[in-house]
């Protein structure tokens, strides 16, 4: 910690600059000083699939984060905020996984993004953004991280099944196996243990990082990479030919719904699994009785079953969302009244004036949201 | 609180009779005031981007300039009034068009965490979460519904002749220039509510969880302006110390009196909680409307006063960014015209007469003689 970063943190600036905080002011002297912000510069900004037609384009950005950042491990994402100049004036923040290996505080990282149709986020920052834009983001969050760091390596075999852009947090963790294995005992070039890769893309073109996938793939280091293009969708049986005792061995999967739902099946009570979500699962529309309203708005329909901020959203109101998965507390509303579940975990709760992230609560029969 | 049914609504007493300019409307006229005014809301949330956002970055950058101006200016002992005239003009701005406004939610579309109702905090001894509470929903959702909007003199001062007299309000006056002088403090007591607990309707126990937070915020507050800054001017430190607290009065002065003229000269209507009772939205509106007052000046008036110069538009929008209050002020004026409703406004010296010569006169028994019904609803006072 050099002498600055030890007076910008220190308790008497903060002191001094309460109830505002040190990076309130610094801020406005150079928006790349920070205290306990992270912010970065994108550095460079790469095209991954410049031969695909048909689908939308992904990019890789090289982030220059600012002291602040306290580094990352593999497989974890980071929420980013900026102003996209269609909205000016507000701010968006999405979240993103990380492409790179493991980072250190300070370091540069990497994020590898698709522009979905729908995400003007990600499409501005792939097909918009340049070197020098400036990036809010939070520091590294999410477990969908390998249990045993490279420091303490175990023999046993990992298993990675990731779909379409889904591929980002498993990148990172087969990146930082291959960089950092060799340092902690296994022979150079080699990851000390089995790894399985496996891959869905919908096209060779549309296939991220497919050059080093190859390399990896051709190199002796113990790595098995499988790619599986076009009609070629997950099949369980498939997987156990890959891995006979998948069940038994330590599993991450990452990609679109359709994807994590087959691999769950697969997988039955399995405690090896590892999931990490795009979007929230598909909402059984099942105990959809009653009637949602929006008090603030005076609006209100019958239940579809689906998430509150789709029914809102479905009424024509606007609510502030961020991640719509339920991590960056952006949607977070005052249920007034009703029982939701939460569709991630399945969690029922019927407290009343309790604040709910409506991007992943469905209403269970009537409900009123403070919207 | 029970009234007896056959009891007259008061609005008849104080706004209709006294001022035949204000009328009760017909629920269809107010169903039709209140669609009017949603129009317009939605018609200023559609323009909301770029420029607002530059504006409050802007002010936000001046605050800080005028801070650290004034700051450092304590140094040079000469230029004290210099520093704390700095320094006030920067707890004003941040209390006021930054604090209050954002507090509000008016910034939260923008997505910036550091302009957002729910992660900011002001410069100021009351802990901007307590505030929100008995401000953003007590205050501006019962707005000067007698009994359950509790700004209505603030459980000190008798601002209403429908709060019954008591010989402890002979020292409204007093009272209230003892608010102005420690407003920062009495705001951060208000959600104490001593009046209430002198009352016996609320305990000691209920107040507990709020005392962690005000002494947090006090101690925060104190340390900053009372002891780091002053220690760091070295030998300066009786001058900068005197001068820190200088800047925090000019500012209780100030945001006391933009206040009081915003809720209590002449003509600013009361309500009853019966009035209230399953209110529609054009009812609302029509409360906020005549239940606030503004005050006529510059552009720089209106900024240094949170543009709570426009005190009727920001209860009619309070979540709307308060640099639009000015342009909104047209149309609400021509809605007021069109339903013959009075849009109570005047100059600052003016409205400051005004509610000072009410202030005095409230001290004193209303001539009149009060109803039974009156007494029962009244309050006691806090020394009572």
């Amino acid at each position: 910690m050099t002498v600055t970063e030890r007076i910008l943190g220190s308790r008497a600036l903060a002191a001094l600059t309460s109830p505002h905080g040190v990076d309130r002011y610094l801020e406005m002297i150079n928006p790349m000083w920070a205290a306990t912000e992270v912010r970065a510069h994108i550095v460079d900004v790469r095209r991954e699939n410049p031969e695909a037609d048909g689908s939308a384009p992904v990019a890789t950005l090289t982030l220059q984060p600012t002291s602040t950042w306290r580094g990352h491990r593999a497989g974890q994402y980071v929420q980013v905020g900026l102003e996209n100049p269609a909205h000016p004036g507000r701010r968006f923040t999405r979240c993103f996984s990380i492409s790179s290996a493991a980072s250190l505080p300070g370091e540069r990282f990497t994020l590898t993004i698709r522009a979905h149709d729908e995400g003007q986020v990600s499409r501005f920052l792939v097909t918009e953004a340049r070197p020098g834009q400036l990036l809010h983001l939070s520091q590294a969050e999410g477990d969908f991280t390998l249990p045993v760091s490279p420091a303490t390596p175990g023999p046993d075999p990992l298993l990675m099944i990731s779909g379409g852009s889904g591929i980002t947090p498993v990148m990172s963790q087969l990146r930082t196996l291959l960089r950092d294995a060799p340092r902690y005992g296994a022979r150079p070039g080699r990851v000390g243990r089995k790894v399985t890769f496996l891959h869905f893309a919908r096209s060779p073109e549309d296939q991220i990082f497919a050059d080093e996938l190859a390399a990896i793939a051709a190199a002796d280091n113990g790595v098995d990479v499988h790619l599986r293009h076009g009609d070629q969708t997950f099949s369980e049986l498939e997987l156990r030919r890959l891995v006979p005792d998948f069940r038994d061995t330590d599993t991450w999967a990452c990609g679109p719904a359709g994807l994590i739902d087959l691999v769950r099946a697969a997988y039955g009570e399995s405690p090896r699994l590892h999931i990490e979500f795009f979007k929230p699962p598909t909402v059984a529309v099942g105990p959809s009785e009653g009637a949602v309203s929006f008090t603030r708005s005076g609006t209100g329909a019958e239940n579809t079953g689906a998430t509150l901020l789709e029914q809102a959203e479905a009424l024509g109101l606007e609510p502030e969302f961020g991640c719509r998965m339920g991590i960056c507390f952006s949607c977070v509303k005052t249920k007034t009244d009703g029982t939701v579940r939460n569709v991630l975990t399945g969690e029922e709760s019927s407290l009343p004036d309790e604040e709910i992230r409506i991007c992943v609560s469905a209403p269970l029969g009537d409900c009123s949201v403070d919207l | 609180m029970s009234t007896k049914p056959h009891t007259k609504p008061r609005m008849k007493a104080t706004v209709a009779a006294s001022d035949p300019k204000s009328p009760r409307l017909a629920p269809e006229q107010l169903e039709e005031l209140g669609r009017e005014m949603d129009a317009l809301r939605q018609q200023v949330l559609a323009k909301l981007g770029k420029e607002d956002a530059d504006y409050i970055r802007t002010i936000v950058r001046r605050q800080q300039q005028f801070e650290v101006a004034g700051r450092v200016l304590f140094y040079l002992p000469p230029a004290w009034p210099l520093a704390v005239a700095a320094l006030s003009v920067s707890k004003i701005l941040e209390n006021m068009e930054i604090g209050h406004n954002v507090m509000h939610g008016q910034y939260d579309w923008m997505g910036d965490p550091k302009l957002n109702s729910r992660i900011y905090d002001w410069d100021n001894v009351c802990p901007g979460e307590q505030w929100k509470y008995s401000h953003n929903y007590i205050h501006h959702t019962f707005t000067n519904i007698l009994g359950k909007d509790r700004d209505v003199g603030y459980g000190i001062l008798r601002m209403d002749e429908d709060q019954k007299w008591h010989p402890y309000y002979l020292g409204n006056p007093v009272y209230a220039f003892l608010l102005m002088v420690f407003f920062e403090w009495g705001v951060a007591m208000h959600d104490l509510e001593v009046e209430n607990i002198v009352k016996g309707t609320r305990t000691m126990a209920e107040n507990r969880p709020l005392h962690g937070a005000i002494m947090r915020k006090v101690r925060r507050q104190a340390l900053k302006d009372y002891l780091l800054f002053p220690a760091l001017t070295g030998p300066l430190f009786p001058l900068t110390l005197a001068g820190n607290a200088a800047a925090n009065m000019v500012r209780n002065i100030w945001a006391f009196n933009i206040i009081f003229c915003g809720h209590f000269p002449a003509g600013v209507a009361t309500f009853t909680e019966e009035e209230c009772e399953g209110e529609t939205r054009g009812h609302w509106y029509y409360r906020q409307l005549l239940g606030s007052a503004n005050i006529t000046g510059g552009r720089l008036f209106h900024i240094m006063s949170g543009n709570l110069s426009h005190q009727i538009e920001h209860h009619l929008f309070p979540d709307i960014p308060a640099r639009r209050y000015p342009e909104l002020a047209v149309e609400v004026k021509a809605l007021c015209e069109k339903y013959g409703l009075e849009y109570n406004t005047g100059r600052l010296g003016q409205q400051l007469f005004s509610v000072a010569r009410k202030i005095c006169r409230l001290a004193l028994p209303t001539r009149r003689t009060a109803s039974p019904e009156s007494a029962a609803t009244a309050e006691v006072p806090v020394a009572a």
